[in-house]
């Protein structure tokens, strides 16, 4: 705790520098370096936690593990999605199992300092909780695959628990269920089983499980490597598919599959914007170079 | 105050004249108005300034929106989308002639799913609206400004609003899956969608929030939210204000996250006592209204913790509300303040900015003492689990030197709030009221940024310009607010 992250981060600006091809990666869970570029790696360590703010700052190539494990002292964490860096998890964009519950993993970032292409420091958005100064560049960033600029640091948004977090299953229609449990953290479905999450005082937890008559199981289930996305109100079309070839996140829409699925091909208006972006921020196309993040 | 000071010919020049007949060929004549009432109405939006509007367009549909935006690209005029005009920043105060396109008759919800709990809503519904008609469905929509009854979902969206129950839902941002979109060139799409990934850059997350500059919103898709099956709604007084700011942080921090925290200070409640006759406790210096939300044991559990460390905090009463009839009068109480403060003097200039939860006890006293020193009578109501402080500012404008005095007090308000490691708005907007203040949160590189973003979406800076950026990070022809004007 306490790393000197503002020196840190005016080296990595200084290595990304502003000129050349240059990528960034961080523990490479997530897809790694980008070939035949220099590749950098963004400042780790956390700054500081304030729990009675619900922040924290870490440097983005931090191993997410560590921020969880640091945050799980104050009876804390933050919605991103377990292993690899911070940065990485966010450049990528992708939210966990629990997106139902807890919102997507876009909405925890506060601020952030930011490499532009230009080598520059950026910051963009602010530290308190709530902000609506200027535009939010925070959004942009997140899901952007460091094809904009190189996330630096991060203020993030915490919350509380999950020490009272439990796991069930049921073979109940996961529709009928998710209008009935209040708040569920997140409701998985393969067609055949229902997984459920609940969090809250034991007895509320124990009451829904009786109404709802759902068993205790001891974790999720494991999730097919290859993602895509639906409206969820589409996810019912998935009654037609054979039980068990995939994984649903029920009211949300993700769905996890052992083989990738074609994606739906963005509207002209939608690719002239990102072309738009790209040049603006990035006009000699250096900062992951030839990366698609339309081809996601 | 005028902040557009051109010289203007008695004479309507031929251009804005062939425009205005432009307007009436491409959408109906009678959506197309220009007398002078209506003008001079439309000049200004809820805030204290006011613009020059050459033309006001209501828009019916998309194609309508696409149709003056079109029009506004084909005469090189800057056009500013409109909601029911509650904004307080200036965010929709039309500069420079620029056509007004009002949404308002834009107001029908278009589906809703409660089973996923989503909804497509055109930009002209009023917030409560949404909540209302969909009650019986057991959903809502979170974000609930105290402008609830009267504010637009488009206008939510331009100005990525807050309200008090957005502590733990979060802001309008979290509650939007989509928006269609007349972008400032005239075409249209939709950004983001239902499905919860959609490939590339998240553009319905910087759309969300653009005050009005990165195109038209046409149709959104909002997030619902369950009705909670058990609420408790608690009113804490206290003697002294620093220990009810206190105890927000030590709720918090001790891992409670309520719907809502919000604080009154004393003549905040003696304006609202002799408007709703609640019994609210205006002996003390100040009260917090708090709402916990969820299943009983869960609530009762919060309600009791909450009152042991308000204990600690040298609490005076703990009124829990006894029924829904006494919840809504307490929450009366809290949304109807603006209203209630004319009693006191005719002119109120509200403030909004946020500053870290622990540092509001300090903050308070800076802010009750800069109303000293301007002699102003200052008020406090504000959501204070999110730190987003509202100081009003109370005054008589017939008084010689009083607005000034508003003004310079305004100021250094906004500035010890950054100065605590705050931020200029939490959820009222930049738009021309805070514009020129950015510098103190952001360096030149850091509005550049904000400025490309801007260009990407709208090359030729007609929609809503002059707004949020300061003159160098525009790279346009960015009027500057005069000086005197009452910012």
């Amino acid at each position: 705790m306490g790393v000197n992250l503002d020196g840190a981060i005016e080296e990595f600006a200084d290595e990304v520098g502003d000129v050349d091809p240059v990528t960034i990666t961080g523990a490479g869970t997530r897809g790694g370096p980008i070939g035949g570029a220099r590749a950098v790696g963004a400042p780790t360590g956390i700054d500081w936690i304030q729990p009675a703010e619900m922040t924290i700052r870490c440097g983005a190539g931090t191993p997410v593990d560590d921020v969880q494990a640091a945050l799980a002292e104050h009876g804390q964490c933050v919605a991103i999605p377990a292993g690899g860096t911070i940065g990485g998890a966010l450049a990528v964009g992708r939210s966990g199992i629990r997106r139902l519950g807890w919102g997507p993993m876009r909405d925890t970032v506060l601020q952030t300092r930011y490499v532009s292409s230009a080598g520059s420091v950026v910051k963009a958005g602010g530290p308190t909780v709530k902000n609506v100064s200027g535009f939010d560049l925070c959004r942009l960033l997140v899901g952007s695959y460091g094809t904009l600029g190189f996330l630096a640091d991060v203020i993030l948004r915490t919350r509380p628990g999950p020490t009272r977090e439990r796991w069930f299953t049921s073979d109940r229609d996961p529709w009928d269920l998710l209008v009935e449990l209040y708040r569920p953290t997140s409701v998985l479905w393969n067609g055949a089983t229902t997984w459920v999450v609940l969090d809250g005082h034991p007895t509320d937890v124990d009451d829904q499980v009786r109404r709802a008559g759902l068993s205790e199981t001891g974790g999720p289930p494991l999730l097919p490597p290859h993602r895509s996305s639906m409206a969820p109100g589409a996810l019912v079309d998935l009654r037609a598919e054979a039980p068990e070839s995939f994984m649903a996140e029920i009211g949300v829409g993700v769905v996890h599959r052992s083989v990738a699925m074609p994606r739906v091909p963005p509207s002209s208006e939608v690719l002239e914007l990102h072309r738009r972006i790209k040049c603006e921020f990035d006009p000699a196309g250096r900062l992951n170079p030839g990366l698609d993040v339309l081809a996601g | 105050m005028t902040i557009d000071a051109a010289p203007r010919s008695t004479e309507p020049d031929r251009a804005a004249v062939a425009m205005v007949e432009r307007l009436r060929s491409v959408l109906r004549p009678d959506q197309v108005r220009d007398t002078p009432t209506e003008l001079h109405l439309y000049r200004h939006d809820a805030s204290n300034l006011a613009g020059r509007a050459s033309v006001v367009c209501f828009a019916e549909t998309t194609a309508d929106v696409q149709a003056v935006v079109g029009v506004a690209n084909q005469f090189g005029v800057p056009f500013v989308a409109r909601g029911s005009g509650t904004g307080l920043a200036g965010g929709a105060v039309p500069t420079d002639g620029a056509i007004v396109v009002s949404t308002t008759k834009m107001n029908r919800i278009l589906s809703v799913d409660a089973v996923n709990r989503l909804a497509w809503v055109e930009p002209g519904v009023l917030n409560l609206d949404v909540s209302n008609q969909i009650a019986h469905l057991g959903v809502h929509f979170a974000p609930d400004p105290s402008s609830q009854q009267t504010c637009s979902i488009g206008g939510n969206v331009a100005n990525n609003s807050g309200g008090p129950h957005c502590l733990a839902d979060g802001v309008t941002s979290a509650h939007i899956h989509a928006v269609e979109v007349v972008l400032p060139d005239g075409s249209v799409t939709v950004l983001g969608g239902e499905d919860p990934e959609p490939a590339g850059y998240d553009l319905r997350g910087v759309f969300v929030g653009s005050e009005g500059m990165f195109g038209v919103a046409t149709r959104i898709c909002v997030k619902l939210m369950q009705n909670p099956p058990d609420v408790a709604t608690m009113l804490l007084d206290f003697a002294d204000v620093a220990d009810g700011a206190q105890l927000v942080s030590d709720i918090i921090a001790d891992g409670i996250v309520p719907a809502a925290v919000e604080m009154m200070d004393q003549l905040c409640l003696q304006a609202v006592e002799k408007f709703i006759h609640a019994g609210l406790p205006v002996h003390q210096a100040a009260a917090l209204l708090i709402e916990v939300v969820g299943e009983p044991a869960g609530v009762a559990a919060q309600v009791d913790r909450i009152r042991e460390l308000a204990g600690v905090r040298q609490v005076g009463t703990i009124r829990v509300a006894a029924d829904d009839v006494e919840r809504a009068l307490l929450w009366k109480g809290r949304k109807s303040a603006f209203g209630a403060i004319a009693r006191i003097k005719p002119n109120y200039y509200l403030h909004d900015t946020v500053v870290p939860r622990h540092r509001l006890p300090e903050v308070l006293e800076q802010v009750y003492e800069i109303a000293a020193r301007h002699d102003l009578l200052v008020l406090n109501v504000f959501h204070a689990g999110d730190g987003n402080l509202h100081p009003l500012l109370v005054f008589d404008a017939r008084e010689p030197g009083v607005v000034d005095r508003v003004h310079a007090a305004g100021d250094e308000i906004v500035r010890v709030s950054v100065a605590a490691g705050g931020v200029l708005s939490g959820e009222h907007g930049i738009g021309l009221e805070k514009r020129d203040l950015m510098p103190l949160m952001f360096s030149e590189i850091d509005l550049a940024a904000q400025g490309a973003l801007r260009r990407a979406f709208d090359p030729m800076l007609l929609s809503n310009p002059d707004k949020v950026l300061p003159s160098p990070a525009g790279c346009g022809d960015i009027h500057s607010v005069p000086e005197g004007a009452w910012v």
